[in-house]
């Protein structure tokens, strides 16, 4: 049986001021399903990869940040609507990857996210989520709206 | 991705997650594991020697299924992490909540 794609991949050039100029950009479109969070993922890193970024980096780093916004964006920002989409965005500079994360949803309080720290129960069954993306990548930011995150690899 | 279950000759259920362990399918693990015990396994261990990743989801789910064990007087352990994956646990600190071993063998002899 044929899976059907799922997800709309696109991969252009793209204009950036100096210094960078150019860059790649790659565009990734998928439904709010949570079945379909693995194959982005994927997807994603594997571009990265071929484009430089290293082994470790895209197998832990980038896997598991990526994996959490996209899941933060179905359940929380897009509710799991079925007519909502997430918008993956990378943009392959010299010094980095920008991955970009957007929902449809209303967003949260980008103060909220700005003293993440891990629950004080260890035993917590959640709230580690935002605390290890600030951890595997080098920067991250929230947009205004609250409902795009902006995650920052260094290529080294 | 996908889950394998085995009980061992000591009596220890093995369960192997060969992919990921995410929100995907977290809730697939939970209801194996539980189902185990509801048929009287007291002792689990988790094979990650064929993982890739974990998401915070996944790291609930084993935190969720280790307090539901112990209510029973049951343990869940861990074994066979690669680096990356000894280091997430490290990060959120749950190598302190769980017995984790290097190898599975190593695991059995010691459960």
């Amino acid at each position: 049986m044929t899976v059907p794609l799922r997800l709309a991949v696109r991969r252009h050039d793209v204009s950036l001021p100096e210094p960078a100029r150019t860059a790649l950009r790659i565009s990734v479109r998928l439904p709010s399903d949570l079945e379909v969070v693995e194959e982005a993922v994927d997807v994603v890193a594997r571009h990265c990869v071929a484009e430089g970024l290293t082994a470790r980096r895209a197998r832990f780093n980038l896997r598991v940040a990526l994996c959490e916004a996209l899941a933060n964006a179905i359940l929380y920002g897009n509710a799991e609507n079925a007519a909502k989409h997430v918008h993956v965005h990378v943009t392959i500079t010299e010094p980095h990857f920008l991955v970009e994360v957007q929902d449809e949803g209303a967003g949260f309080d980008p103060a909220a996210f700005a003293n993440v720290s891990l629950p004080h129960d260890l035993e917590a069954l959640g709230g580690r989520g935002l605390f290890l993306i600030r951890q595997l990548v080098d920067d991250v930011y929230l947009n205004e709206r609250g409902n795009g995150i902006c995650m920052v690899l260094r290529r080294a | 991705m996908s889950f394998t279950m085995r009980k061992d000759a000591s009596g220890v259920v093995v369960v192997g997650v060969d992919g990921q362990l995410i929100v995907s399918n977290r809730h697939e693990l939970k209801q194996k594991v539980l189902d185990a015990a509801d048929g009287g396994a007291r002792k689990i261990l988790v094979d990650f020697s064929d993982t890739g990743y974990i998401d915070s989801s996944g790291l609930g789910a084993l935190v969720s299924l280790a307090k539901k064990l112990r209510e029973v007087d049951g343990e869940l352990r861990l074994a066979g992490l690669n680096e990356d994956l000894r280091t997430l646990f490290e990060l959120t600190k749950l190598d302190t909540l769980f017995t984790i071993t290097e190898t599975v063998d190593d695991a059995l002899k010691k459960f």
